[in-house]
């Protein structure tokens, strides 16, 4: 019993350390901002580094806890991005204050993006390893595609929506366009703030956190290490990898909101909802170290630095960060150079949990 | 007649697709590892043969040889110097090694020729061929060839010679084959040598088709082929084959029948369904899971 209590203590106090190192940062930073310390460069980073933490805890889900790996991420992001940016536009100044118009456009977001992630994970989990990182690149890749021949508008007589171009949802000439195919959508309200993007990672963390030392999430985790033992002693698989798949895309679809609501015009292109996002996003996780979940967050936000701090290199920035990324997985996975590393760490490290290699 | 001439772009687009994917298909056969910068060795291999062609007039032919064997031995640098020292390591670190050496060559790519598009000259003689209604380009009849000389030439050397059999046989199991005296290293990247020279080909094919060239010219041709090689069956190369036109022809005849936007949807949606209904691909194997 006390050691069991004790390991429990241990789990809290580590889950506080995260908590409180996401409060530490935003109050460090808003101090810098007021007094003047930070450009407005970074200032215009601070919602995207909110998004990107975001989406990197969400993907450890399903990488680290339920160890699948997942090159689609980015689809819900852009789910999520475009369920709210269209119902915002919908409701902008029906849903009174502004403020719980965008609480509402996060729930749409992260339960159209969940949806999806149970639509999508149905079939796709049935896969294995590398196929079903193929499947769920196809996914991500379709979602963008699809996304951007959507034409949606409104006009007196309701919602028009079409596939093929502007012109034939044959609205009335006081329609409005809310989703322009490939332009996207122009003129979403940007209501998101630094401030709701740390709330948001404080509540990404609380679920995942919890979820992860929940009877569910040590079930999640069994599956990871052994899907046929698991199975063995009665955990349903497929609805414990439904669940952890569902609950990473819908907290991914939350960063989608909070991505589109930070810039006033949202288009989905390979840059930003493309399979390069979604392996950006898989990067953060496994430099943050794979399941650690306050790994990915210090990860997103320095990998995301890291390109605006080498800025006065300039053309050799996105040099450097591919340098970076390899000499990382070399170096972190020799053991002569990490042994020598480790004498210089604090003893009290627990030793790494070898991850199996298939 | 128009369906036909469709057929035919899309066999010619599904052999590049294929010589690709061999490039995959192999080099996941036997060192087990997606190699994500396979697709951007096609970009150098095309910008070595622009600079041959444009810069240093020398004769096409001859470029495309200088080009194999620039990306060969440019394949063998990579896997010495980035995935070698993590044959070990776990999966996801060699996935993003592999992402790593992308980006890298993407942006050495974009330091030395710049974000512009640079047009590129077909290496092949721009005549075609007239068949009843049907016009075939020389580009297309030598893609094809060019797929079918290869498919055979790997072929046989795969079943016929020493080298052949030691791949087979590292793939099948590594610890086994060194046991026999196979040197695995070797062989290896004597793989990484063939699949990035296939890749320089099968770029100068695709540029010669499709003539701008930038950067990021391979990503998406690389995604698509490692698509093929999936929807194949992985580590199969008459699969890689298979994939690759199905995938060549069903990306042509849905750009032309059912909407150009869409095509890259159905093809990737074509391939879910293939993958839920057959989870190993067309002619992937089954692998019984022990407990």
């Amino acid at each position: 019993m006390t050691v069991m209590k004790k390991k429990l203590n241990k789990t809290t106090k580590s889950n506080l350390i995260t908590y409180a190192m996401v409060v530490i940062v935003y109050i460090i930073v808003q101090l810098l901002v007021s007094g003047g310390a930070v450009s407005s460069l970074m200032k215009g980073l601070l919602v995207p580094l909110c998004v990107y933490s975001i989406l990197a805890v969400s993907l450890n889900l399903t990488v680290g806890i339920l160890g699948e790996l997942s090159l689609g991420h980015a689809g819900f992001m852009c789910i999520g991005a475009f369920t709210s940016a269209t119902f915002s536009k919908l409701t902008n100044g029906v849903i009174q204050p502004a403020g719980f118009r965008f609480f509402l456009a996060i729930l749409v977001g992260a339960v159209f993006a969940g949806i999806f992630g149970l639509l999508i994970g149905i079939p796709v989990l049935r896969l294995k390893g590398d196929y079903l990182a193929i499947v769920t690149l196809a996914f991500g890749e379709i979602i963008k595609n699809i996304v951007n021949v959507i034409y949606l508008g409104r006009d007196s007589h309701g919602i028009h929506f079409s596939i093929k171009d502007a012109a034939s949802l044959g609205m009335d000439a006081d329609g409005e366009m809310i989703i322009k195919g490939p332009q996207g959508i122009t003129g979403t309200p940007t209501d998101s703030t630094f401030t709701i993007g740390i709330v948001l990672i404080l509540v990404t963390l609380f679920i995942v956190l919890n979820l992860v030392h929940s009877r569910s999430g040590r079930a999640i985790m069994a599956i990871r290490d052994n899907r046929i033992a698991a199975e063995s002693v009665g955990i349903n698989i497929t609805k414990y990898k439904l669940m952890a798949f569902s609950i990473s895309a819908a907290l991914a679809g939350v960063a989608g909101v909070l991505y589109a609501h930070n810039l006033s015009t949202l288009t989905a292109l390979p840059k930003n909802f493309g399979y390069n996002m979604s392996i950006m996003i898989l990067v953060f996780v496994v430099l943050g170290g794979i399941g650690n979940i306050r790994g990915s967050i210090i990860a997103a936000v320095l990998l995301t630095m890291l390109p605006e701090l080498l800025r006065g290199l300039n053309d050799f920035r996105m040099l450097i960060y591919a340098i970076v990324l390899i000499a990382t997985m070399i170096i972190t996975n020799n053991e002569k150079i990490m042994n020598t590393i480790r004498r210089f760490l604090p003893k009290k490290q627990a030793q790494p949990v070898k991850e199996e290699t298939k | 007649m128009q369906f036909i001439s469709y057929l035919i772009n899309g066999i010619s687009l599904g052999s590049v697709y294929a010589i690709i994917a061999l490039g995959y298909t192999m080099v996941y056969g036997i060192a087990k590892m997606l190699n994500f910068a396979h697709g951007d060795i096609i970009m150098v291999g095309s910008y070595v043969v622009y600079i041959a062609v444009s810069s240093l007039g020398l004769n096409p032919i001859l470029s495309v040889v200088i080009s194999a064997i620039a990306c060969l031995v440019l394949g063998v640098v990579i896997e010495k110097v980035a995935y070698k020292p993590l044959r070990h390591a776990s999966k996801l670190a060699v996935l993003i090694t592999a992402i790593g050496v992308s980006y890298f060559l993407q942006n050495v790519a974009l330091l030395i020729f710049g974000a512009n598009t640079k047009s590129f000259t077909s290496v092949v003689p721009a005549v075609s061929v007239k068949l009843g209604g049907i016009t075939i380009t020389a580009e297309t009849i030598v893609t094809i060839l060019a797929c079918v000389i290869i498919m055979i030439c790997l072929t046989l050397f795969i079943n016929k010679t020493k080298a052949g059999h030691a791949m087979q046989a590292v793939s099948e199991d590594q610890d086994a084959a060194q046991l026999m005296g196979i040197n695995v290293n070797a062989t290896i990247s004597l793989t990484f040598a063939i699949g990035s020279a296939l890749a320089a080909v099968a770029g100068v094919l695709l540029c010669s088709a499709y003539p701008s060239l930038t950067p990021y010219t391979g990503a998406m041709p690389g995604i698509k082929a490692f698509v093929a090689a999936v929807f194949g069956g992985i580590g199969s190369i008459p699969g890689a084959l298979i994939g690759g036109i199905l995938l060549g022809v069903i990306e042509i005849l849905s750009k032309a029948y059912i909407s150009s936007q869409l095509s890259d949807a159905i093809v990737f949606g074509v391939l879910i369904v293939v993958l839920v209904v057959k989870p190993t691909g067309i002619l992937g194997k089954v692998i019984q899971e022990k407990v």
